[in-house]
């Protein structure tokens, strides 16, 4: 089997996952193992007055019930869960213990933990135990954070826990705005939403019979930082704590955390020398694991006569939940630096001001911040067309960077530098295959005829920023760690390659795509390529998978090794050929000399020639093997243009996306049918943010929907197939030319869905429309029009 | 309480409490965790079996009810097309499989197994379906990561090949 960068290589992974033999956490056992029922808030705010243990006690196979109080007692942690990315020096990040003690913050904050020798009996125990609250005032709202009168801590005098400020030239922002012809201001929300990855979190620790080691199962994308975070917090040494991913179902972000259940668990199995699990329960999920977006934008735009923007203002009041979690703080800034899209606005300035609430803490989800910065500038973005009377298509056309032409360093207001880019050819393309000049054909008859059912068309030209990230940006950012990634490369002795990633996939095909790398560079068999990954004891340097940043920064470090690998295999072949290094030629896995390719030795051969070391060069080390951590020097930052085409019934306000158009950059592809496949995904996501999911809280903090019967996640019924095509404009920020995918379709896909609907219902005076576009918003929308046009 | 039924062909005798859902008897008692479980209320299909033929959420069965009746989970799907002809490719799978992962029709792969069944008995009932039937037929099942865009593709291309 041959495969290079860029085939369509069908994946390694699937053939387990399609016999039902693939092993995610809740699949796998160890003997005399307890699981853990957590007994939860039901309150969003309240003293804890008592908690009764003792009939959970007296039940059939309950082994032991824990309070908070006792936890603390026990002194099984030297530390409250992590936050890595304290934003400002006075960020105010109250302790996050593993399970209450006095005061319960949010609903489904755990204040007593059951352990029971099966799955229903822990269920059926945490019932048992009684926790009598006293209802303290909630925060349920940004709103109520911000107004400030309730407090989400009892012990804080302020919701607010920092002011973070990007404004590089502040005098340039008020001067456009000055002498601006035009400008425009919106309020946008961005509702909170919850992760949902199809597979539930669930974690198991088992303690080594002899010697106190942990070996740790956790459905977490990321095993290496979970290693380094479980130590810090439990101070059990490094060196004793292995971390295995199995096989992830799904995460988004919702699987990057280090959550009460995996201190409880591995401190508890330390403690108890047993096994210790827990696998969470879908309406669980809604308290027990965060949730993302959770912000209000103020954002406002100046353009000059011609309608050229001039600058862009953006204040965000970030949702951060009770607790800051590994980077909840850091979420918003992720965006900051995307709020002026793929325009060349000279000005940006940029605050954010995050406020504790009493709702389950935020934190990454797909996009994490940009996706919220990109909703933003392409809602202002058709704003502002309307405000000067052109087409969206038309405001972006006047104000691409470069003109919409190829480019490369673009230095950027926000002070980031664009490593390259070419907007015109992805916008003109997504356009003609939507058939956009069709469409507003057929949107002014169905308009004229006065039909129940009205067309919108919307776009969205999006940027984002992928391969995250270079350590010293990171730094500068006060980001408690680096960017970097590890791989190990190995030519074994049989001529199998082995790959080890420092990467984590939950889905995302690295097998795959790192096999095809590998085959590409090395001209072997991809089938002769065994990747591991997500263990810690075979892979144990690594910073796993969020942020688009799996192939841009691990694939190329994989690269980079595999070429460490070919350079020293050349010198044992020059060695064999008796023929200086430079004479060497390599060419589809084999060595030859310049000039005589008769005499040649495949690189396979060689991976016995350096392990047996018979004959190698004077003061050349055994084995073939090297190793690279790569640092990218700077961001990738792949765009794209999306159209969505929507039916509004007018009559009940129902909204069905009809139709939708992606024609995504992602730099160099190594295998287009993942790339496809990431952004089909990605898409229906930000669709689903843009029609259907919210997590909604009450004015007690008491999450309203916390199951899947009524959290929206949308089915096949609910959305159309996807046309897609991309451009390849290879990123300057790396060998490989890759910029990563992972994200796009959801950056692209929320505001083209919104820009459709207000596109749609413009005749009727609507504006803007608050996400989900619910029926009943869309009906109260049109309904609440000056008379209706259609 | 004593329950048996075949499962993937062979017969499986055990005392379960009253209250255990038949995924759980699956996955916990007899050992097959090929079915998947994504909610607590019957709205995802993670855990679609064929009870008799036709596809189930064994999260809403008790495993009592499924006594004496004929079970196939995503673990003997591919020996059911291969005692009846049908089965493809070189693995030798049941044709939906082999089409899922053609399509790409699948990425973490945690919905996969009761999507398959979703699938598979879908067809069997409405062999020559249209895009927007298979869409409505396969509402009952969530998938986070494929957009379902290449899982609509993959049925697709089942049901083209059997007509
Ligand atoms: S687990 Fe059965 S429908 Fe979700
Ligand atoms: S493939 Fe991940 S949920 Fe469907």
């Amino acid at each position: 089997m041959t495969a290079t960068i860029g085939s369509r290589m069908l994946r390694k992974e699937d053939p387990k996952l399609l016999t039902g033999e693939g092993k995610y956490i809740d699949d796998i056992h160890a003997p005399g193992e307890l699981w853990m029922g957590m007994v939860r808030s039901t309150m969003g705010h309240a003293t804890i007055t008592s908690i009764d243990t003792s009939e959970a006690m007296e039940m059939p196979g309950v082994h032991a019930v824990y309070t908070g109080e006792q936890l603390q007692e026990m002194g099984l942690w030297i530390a409250p869960l992590p936050c890595a990315w304290p934003v400002t020096e006075d960020m105010v990040n109250p302790p996050h213990f593993p399970v209450a003690v006095g005061e319960a913050k949010h609903v489904g904050e755990i204040v007593a933990v059951v352990l029971a020798d099966s799955r229903y009996g822990a269920a059926d125990a945490a019932e048992k135990v009684i926790v009598d609250y006293d209802s303290l005032p909630a925060v349920g709202s940004i709103e109520a954070a911000v107004a400030g009168d309730v407090m989400a801590h009892s012990d804080l005098e302020s919701n607010k826990a920092f002011h973070w400020p990007l404004i590089p030239d502040p005098e340039g922002t008020e001067k456009a705005f000055a002498e601006a012809a035009h400008t425009v201001e919106a309020r946008f929300v961005q509702q909170r939403l919850i992760p949902a990855p199809m597979e539930p979190r669930g974690c198991m620790a088992i303690p080594s019979p002899a010697g106190g080691d942990i070996t740790f199962y956790s459905a977490t994308q990321v095993p290496h930082i979970l290693k380094v975070m479980i130590a810090a917090t439990t101070g059990i040494a490094e060196s004793k704590i292995r971390v295995i991913a199995p096989a992830v179902g799904g995460g988004f972000g919702g699987k990057l955390n280090v959550d009460a259940d995996a201190i409880l668990s591995v401190t508890l199995a330390n403690h108890l020398g047993v096994p210790v699990r827990w696998t969470e329960s879908r309406t669980e999920a809604a308290g027990s694991s965060h949730q993302g977006r959770g912000q209000i934008q103020y954002i406002s735009a100046a353009a000059d006569a011609d309608g050229k923007i001039t600058s862009v203002k953006v204040h965000l009041d970030a949702d951060m939940g009770a607790y800051m979690m590994l980077i909840t703080p850091g979420v918003p800034l992720l965006g900051s630096f995307l709020y002026t899209g793929v325009y060349d606005i000279p000005n940006l300035s940029f605050t954010c001001d995050g406020y504790f609430t009493n709702m389950t803490p935020t934190d990454a989800y797909r996009g994490a911040g940009r996706p919220e910065a990109s909703y933003a500038i392409e809602r202002i973005m058709d704003m502002m067309a309307h405000e000067i009377g052109i087409t969206p298509e038309e405001i972006r056309a006047r104000n691409y960077i470069a003109g919409g032409e190829a480019f490369e360093n673009y230095d950027a207001a926000s002070t980031l530098v664009f490593d390259s880019g070419h907007y015109r050819p992805a916008h003109d393309r997504a356009l003609e295959m939507a058939k956009v000049a069709d469409l507003r054909a057929e949107q002014a008859r169905r308009r004229d005829a006065g039909e129940a059912k009205q067309l919108g068309i919307g776009m969205c030209t999006y940027v984002e920023i992928c391969g995250l990230a270079p350590s010293r940006a990171l730094g500068g950012l006060n980001y408690g760690a680096g960017g970097w990634e590890h791989a190990t490369v190995r030519m074994l002795p049989t001529g199998k390659v082995e790959v080890v990633s420092g990467s984590t996939p939950h889905g995302q095909g690295h097998e795959t795509a790192w096999s095809q790398i590998i085959a590409d560079k090395m001209g072997v068999d991809p089938n002769d390529v065994e990747v591991l990954h997500s263990d810690t004891a075979k892979s144990p340097l690594g910073l796993d998978t969020y942020g688009s940043r799996s192939l841009a920064v691990g694939g190329v470090a994989i690269a980079m090794a595999a070429d460490k690998v070919i350079e020293k295999a050349k010198l044992i072949a020059a060695h064999q050929f008796e023929a200086a290094p430079e004479d060497v030629e390599f060419e589809a896995g084999s060595f030859s000399v310049a000039g005589t390719p008769s005499k040649s030795v495949h690189i396979q051969e060689l991976g016995f020639a350096a392990f047996a070391a018979h004959d190698l060069p004077d003061g050349m080390e055994p084995n073939l093997q090297e190793q690279v951590s790569f640092d990218p020097p700077n961001f990738a930052f792949p765009f794209g243009t999306h159209v969505a085409v929507v039916e509004i019934d007018t009559g009940t306000g129902g909204v069905e996306l009809i139709d939708y158009v992606a024609v995504d950059d992602c730099g160099t592809q190594v295998n287009p049918l993942i790339v496809e496949g990431q952004v089909h995904g990605g898409i229906v996501q930000g669709a689903a943010q843009a029609l259907f999911e919210v997590a909604n809280y009450d004015e007690d903090a008491n999450i309203t929907n916390p199951s899947f019967m009524d959290y929206l996640v949308p089915s096949a019924a609910e959305m159309p197939s996807i046309q897609l095509d991309s451009t390849v404009t290879p990123s300057t920020s790396n060998p490989l030319g890759v910029k990563g995918v992972g994200e796009a379709g959801t950056i692209g896909s929320a505001a083209a869905v919104i820009n459709a609907i207000c596109d749609g219902l413009s005749p009727y005076g609507v504006t803007d429309m608050e996400m989900p576009a619910t029926p009943q918003r869309v009906w109260q929308a049109i309904n609440n029009s000056n008379g209706g046009a259609a | 309480m004593d329950v048996s039924m075949t499962v993937n062909g062979s017969t499986h005798a055990n005392d379960v409490e009253p209250r255990t859902l038949l995924v759980h008897h699956l996955r916990d008692g007899l050992g097959l965790t090929g079915t998947n479980i994504g909610c607590d209320s019957s709205s995802c299909g993670a855990c679609t079996v064929h009870m008799n033929g036709e596809s189930v959420k064994s999260c809403t069965v008790l495993a009592v009810q499924a006594d004496g009746q004929d079970i196939t989970t995503i673990e003997g799907l591919a020996d059911t097309a291969r005692s009846d002809g049908s089965s493809t490719g070189d693995m030798d799978w049941h044709p939906m499989q082999e089409a899922f992962q053609q399509c790409h029709a699948l990425q973490c792969g945690y919905c996969t197994p009761g999507m398959v069944m979703a699938s598979v008995s879908f067809l069997k009932e409405n062999p020559n379906p249209t895009e927007a039937q298979i869409r409505e037929g396969l509402e009952g099942n969530l998938c986070r990561c494929t957009g379902y865009h290449n899982i609509v593709k993959a049925v697709e291309s089942v049901a083209g090949g059997a007509s």
